[in-house]
Order: C-alpha cells, then structure tokens, then sequence
C-alpha cells in the first residue's frame, strides 16, 4: 500500500472523528454540503459541454496535432510533452477548459502514459490565474494591479515546467 | 475572455477539418463531444457531492480552524506588514485554510472579505498594496491536500494508480508558490528603484 493511498481514507477519518468529537450533527452536516456539490455539479455542466465539445472538434480536426507538432521542436528540448502544450495555455484562462482538455488528454493518450501523468500534475497544481485575479480585485477600487499578473504568470510557468520534471523524477 | 477563445476553438476546428478533409470526424466529434461532456460530470458527480459533503464537515468540526491555525506562521513570513490580530489576516489564513482543503466554495467569500479588508487598509487607492498583490499571487497558485477532480478523471479513465500524482502535485504546487513568491518580492524591489 502506498502513501498516496492512505492519504484519502485517513484524511475523512480525522474530519468524521474530529466532527463527532465537537459534537456536531454529522449526517445532517455532510448533507447539507452534498446538497451544494450536487448544485455546482449541475451549475458547471453547460459550460463543461460547451467547451467538452470544442475539445473534442479540435481533435477531430487534426488542428490539436498540427500544433503539438508544430511546437514540439521547442517542447523536445526540455523533454516536455508537447501534446500537453494545449492544457498548458488553457489553464490559467479557464478552469472549466482545464478539465475538457485534461479529460481529452488522458483519453487520447491513457491517464498512465507520460502526457497524462504530466497533464494531471500541472492541472493539480495550478490555479484559473486570469479568473481568480479579476474576481479579487474586483472586490476592491484598485485599478493598478502592479505585478501581480506578471508573477502569478511565472509561477503557473514554473508549475507547467516542474510538472515534466517531477513526472520524470518521481513516476 | 471565454467568449472568444470558445468561438475562436470551433472555428480552427471547422476550418482546419476543411483542409485536411476530416469535416466527416470534426461532425462526429460535435455529437460524440456534447454527449461525453455529459458523462464526464456525472462521472464526477457521486464524488463531488461526497467530498463537498465531508468538506462541511470539516469546516464545522474544527479541521478547518486547525488547519488555520497551523498556517499562522507561514502567513506571518508573507505578510510581514499586517499584524496577526488583525480581520484581513484572519480572513487571509481561514482563505488558505480552505483553499488547502479544495473548498472552493468556502474560499472565495473569505478571500473577498480579505480583499475588501485589504483594500480599506489601504485607504482606497487605485494602485494595489503589497499585501494584496501577494494574498491574490497565493490564489493564483492552487495548493490543495487532496486534488479531488483530477484523480477522479484519472479513475474514471481507467488509470492503474490515480492518485499517485498527489505526491508530485504537492511538491510541484508548493514549488510553483516559492517562484512566484520570490519574483513577487524581486518585481517589488526593482519597483522601488
């Protein structure tokens, strides 16, 4: 049995003990929280179509290969995986693309292949930046977001590059 | 944003299905596409309600408030300007708390709440403050104990292992934050000068 394995069943284990150690209503809690997954499940579902779809007419069309291809001469040098190039650019725009482009990745190419490894870790690990930046300062009167974008961008950089080489060092 | 990059995906696919005569295969994927989107979240339904559920839990029983309160130290290296007795530190630390727990639903009010705290500190001036720009670089960088959704698509694609990339994805997150942590405090310097 491995770490990873262990991590889920242990980490509700604490939060039911930890729950009924306060006292609170456990069954009735959890419902309550289950009610909301069930209500943004159904939220995302349009958009996850909509863009689902996009993905898949991308692949279909041969346009996703032409520019895997394309960029591969820059993507071989550094051992990237060039057919994860498209999660790549998505993720930071959009977080409901990240998970048709993911899904479309670990079909194409199985979710234990080389993509589909380095494809899950980049999309664990980093964040919608555009979304999250607009939605925060949206909540404030600032209108100069000083360099905030441009080290978000560096570390959604950094997260893309480190996936590869965690992948190759640690799977 | 979405609006073009949406329309500007099915456009290359119609055109570029046109050149290379796969206009058959691009019409196939629409109806394949739309009926797949389907199945993929109710693939994740079942273990979305789940986890939001136990997720409640959590933050009703005290693991979130535990959580927070092991934070306290890293926040108080970022955010050396804000006193830890402080509303807009308490909502930074309950916003990372959650964030860590992939609550999403229960971080974003707190991290709007953080920013508008942020923001009268700040005296509603136009150009951000430092701590703001560095509470919203955290947001941007997930780091999550458990990344729910992509372990469940890599189950409900047949993966052998699925959740042996968490280890990666925490090392590779946390690296990711440090990048941009250090470039946040590099920009910060060369602004100065």
């Amino acid at each position: 049995m491995s770490i990873s394995d262990m991590i889920l069943p242990l980490f509700i284990g604490i939060i039911i003990f930890s729950g009924l150690y306060r006292g609170i209503p456990i069954f009735d809690t959890f419902l309550k929280g289950a009610k909301e997954g069930l209500s943004n499940a159904f939220s995302i579902l349009p958009s996850i179509i909509g863009l689902y779809t996009a993905v898949c007419m991308l692949r279909a069309s041969g346009a996703i290969d032409l520019i895997c291809h394309g960029l591969s001469f820059l993507t071989d040098k550094i051992g990237f995986p060039s057919e994860v190039l498209p999660l790549a650019l998505l993720r930071p725009v959009s977080g409901g693309a990240s998970v048709a482009v993911l899904s479309d990745v670990l079909k194409t190419f199985g979710p234990d292949s080389f993509p589909g490894k380095v494809a899950s870790v980049i999309a664990g690990s980093t964040e919608t930046t555009f979304y999250t930046m607009t939605v925060y300062f949206a909540a404030t009167r600032v209108k100069d977001t000083r360099y905030t974008l441009k080290s978000a961008l560096l570390a959604d950089l950094a997260g893309i590059l480190f996936g590869a080489v965690a992948v190759r060092l640690l799977l | 944003m979405l609006n073009a990059i949406w329309a500007f995906m099915i456009i290359i696919a119609v055109i570029t299905g046109f050149i290379t005569g796969n206009l058959s295969l691009v019409a196939k994927a629409v109806i394949e596409g739309a009926s797949d989107g389907v199945t993929l979240v109710l693939g994740m339904l079942g273990v979305m309600c789940f986890w939001t559920g136990i997720m409640e839990i959590a933050e009703k029983g005290g693991v979130m408030r535990f959580i927070s309160s092991l934070l306290r130290p890293v926040t108080k290296l970022l955010f050396k300007n804000l006193n830890k007795n402080e509303p807009a530190m308490g909502a930074i630390v309950m916003n990372m708390a959650a964030n860590l727990l992939g609550m999403g639903n229960a971080a974003t009010p707190l991290g709007l709440r953080a920013m508008q705290l942020l923001d009268e500190k700040n005296g509603g001036r136009k150009k951000a403050s430092h701590e703001m720009c560095m509470f919203v670089l955290i947001n941007t960088a997930s780091i999550q104990l458990i990344p729910t959704t992509v372990i469940l698509l890599r189950q409900n694609m047949g993966s052998a292992s699925p959740g042996e990339i968490i280890l990666p994805v925490w090392l590779v997150s946390v690296a990711a934050l440090l990048v941009g942590v250090l470039s946040i405090k590099l920009f910060r310097k060369a602004e100065k000068k």
